[in-house]
């Protein structure tokens, strides 16, 4: 359970966050949808205590200033919308690497860190790349081996920076649909997505963000109106609702 | 499932690699020890020490034993910890800065290192004790400096910007260096020779002088190889994996420094062994700071003792700067480097 109380974020210049308050509940799929430099990435990189802040993030009930960086990591995993990717590590190397913040600050890895990095590429159908070269991998697979990453890091909650923006339609299906199998291990998601109906129907509740303020938040049905989009987009679009699934099309006005 | 498990194992150091890096520096301190005016073969190497430790009889006469170990194992010795030390400064100023071209010469570590032991030179009658101290006052400042100017032009240009500003902090620190050695003539050569670098009036105290700080700074860099390997997906992601970056840098930093301006205080200026040595541990091993850094520490002790022969060997009886020869090498390299790392 995150809840985000009157968080200001002030990145130089103009605020980016302006007293933004949300909450998801454990096992929830919120996404964060708005406009380019709407705070959308800054909320996320906020909650991964990345950030300075104004306000209250509290974690399961707990300060999130007060957890400290290593038992953030513990909770908070988040997969950065541009991964850096040493090119030369291999892939098993890299997703050992989620382990970190269970290890001693000097301790090496042991056995469970590594059946835990196993399970992970298993998981994520990578074991037949784990002796490659981060560097030697496509789009769609370095985007596999981040997830993993973040799985072999053990936290409840996941958050996804803009998870299918390097990705073409079948892949970023694919994505969002691993994304979903994984909530089978009771993970919270928080992502940030500009594609509209890809957010919509594969989180439970979005919240709209503008300027650094939340200005409206529900189910899909609800968030995702032409009035909403017309106004904080400024596009000019057509919401159908088809099999409870909500669907944004631009439309040449 | 089990291939993958066994496939989750970081590569860490391949056993045949580390034999070869220990067979390498073996072999190299056995030719440091044997080559000069006088030969003495590795037999009488081996059973002289067991001798000294009360095994056996010492097959050498007493000059050749005085020459074995009052001017040669010290000069052997003092090279391979200055190599090492340098080796392993280089690979961990690389993996923090996240800079391939980074380098204790090339951060202008070696030059602010330079300015302090020249001013306890020309200023503090000669007192060895002083040495290492003064050379990591110098020697931090610069890489304050360096790195302050270098993050001044950016993170998009970081690599270039960095090695930029070294070369001018160097060269700025190089300047007031010169101004004092040229101020106290009577201390010049000792000064000059210092700075030309080299292992030719070597003694058992300047090992004892460098040796705590040289062992020290590797022993916590060893310790911190995993957490370099951290490092290499940048400081954002590195900070949601748990680590204290800020903190972890310093830590780093700080023992490079300590061990670098020890090693320089000893050797004087020695450029490109930190560069040489990691780089090609890279190419021939793994990129990992698991194997980078304690191969760095055995093949750059090894690599510099027999640089130190061959810088007494090649215009012998002349000896010629050890520095002379590693930049002889490396400058190419560095052009190498720079040409892969795009």
């Amino acid at each position: 359970m995150i809840e985000l109380r009157d968080v200001d974020v002030d990145l130089g210049g103009a605020p980016t966050l302006r007293g933004v308050s949300f909450a998801v509940a454990a096992g929830e799929w919120v996404g964060l949808i708005g406009p380019n430099g709407a705070g959308k990435t800054t909320a996320l990189r906020t909650l991964s205590g990345l950030v300075a802040y104004d306000g209250s993030i509290t974690i399961d009930g707990e300060d999130a200033r007060q957890l400290g960086r290593r038992e953030l990591a513990r909770r908070i995993a988040i997969v950065p919308q541009l991964p850096e990717r040493p090119p030369e590590l291999t892939v098993a190397e890299y997703v050992l690497l989620g382990r970190t913040p269970h290890l001693g600050y000097l301790a090496a890895e042991g056995a469970q860190d590594r059946a835990l990095t196993a399970r992970a590429l298993d998981r994520l159908e990578l074991a037949r790349f784990a002796a490659r070269a981060l560097g030697s991998l496509s789009g769609g697979e370095l985007q596999r081996a981040v997830l993993a990453r973040a799985l072999a890091q053990e936290a409840p909650i996941l958050l996804l920076d803009e998870p299918t923006s390097a990705l073409d339609l079948g892949r970023q299906q694919q994505a969002l649909e691993l994304v979903h199998s994984l909530r089978d291990d009771g993970l919270t998601i928080v992502s940030a997505m500009h594609d509209l109906t890809l957010a919509g129907q594969y989180s439970d509740r979005l919240v709209l963000l503008d300027a650094g303020r939340v200005v409206d938040e529900g189910p899909a049905e609800h968030v995702l109106s032409e009035t909403n989009i017309a106004r904080f987009y400024g596009a000019s679009v057509r919401v159908l609702e088809e099999d409870g699934a909500v669907f944004v099309l631009p439309h040449r006005g | 499932m089990i291939a993958a498990h066994a496939q989750a194992r970081p590569r860490g150091i391949p056993r045949p690699w580390g034999l070869c890096a220990a067979l390498f520096l073996v072999l190299a301190l056995l030719v440091g020890l044997g080559v000069g005016s006088v030969g003495i073969g590795p037999g009488g190497i081996v059973r002289s020490s067991l001798a000294h430790l009360g095994i056996g009889h010492n097959p050498l006469s007493s000059v050749q034993d005085a020459i074995l170990w009052q001017l040669r194992a010290p000069r052997v010795v003092l090279a391979a910890l200055v190599g090492g030390m340098l080796a392993v400064a280089g690979a961990s100023y690389q993996g923090v800065f996240r800079n391939p071209l980074a380098d204790p010469y090339l951060l202008g570590v070696a030059a602010g290192a330079g300015l302090g032991a020249t001013l306890v030179l020309a200023y503090g009658r000669s007192s060895t004790q002083l040495l290492p101290p003064a050379a990591f006052g110098g020697a931090a400042l610069s890489v304050v400096l360096t790195y302050a100017l270098g993050r001044s032009a950016g993170r998009q240009r970081a690599t270039g910007a960095l090695v930029l500003a070294g070369v001018m902090v160097a060269t700025f620190v190089t300047a007031i260096q010169t101004f004092v050695q040229q101020e106290h003539t009577d201390t010049l050569v000792g000064v000059f020779n210092w700075l030309l670098g080299g292992f030719s009036t070597s003694s058992w105290t300047d090992v004892l002088v460098a040796a705590p700080y040289i062992a020290v700074s590797s022993v916590v860099l060893l310790l911190h190889r995993r957490v370099l390997d951290v490092l290499s997906v940048g400081d954002d992601e590195a900070a949601s994996l748990g680590v204290d970056v800020g903190r972890v840098r310093l830590v780093i930093v700080v023992a490079a420094t300590v061990g670098t301006a020890a090693a320089v205080s000893v050797s004087g200026l020695i450029a490109f062994v930190g560069i040489i040595v990691p780089h090609t541990v890279r190419l021939l091993v793994s990129t990992s700071y698991r194997a980078v850094v304690p191969l760095s520490l055995l093949i750059g002790a090894g690599f510099l003792a027999l640089t130190d022969v061959l810088a007494r060997t090649i215009l012998s009886p002349q000896e010629l700067p050890i520095g002379v020869i590693t930049a002889f090498l490396g400058a190419p390299f560095f052009a190498f480097v720079l040409a892969r790392s795009r």
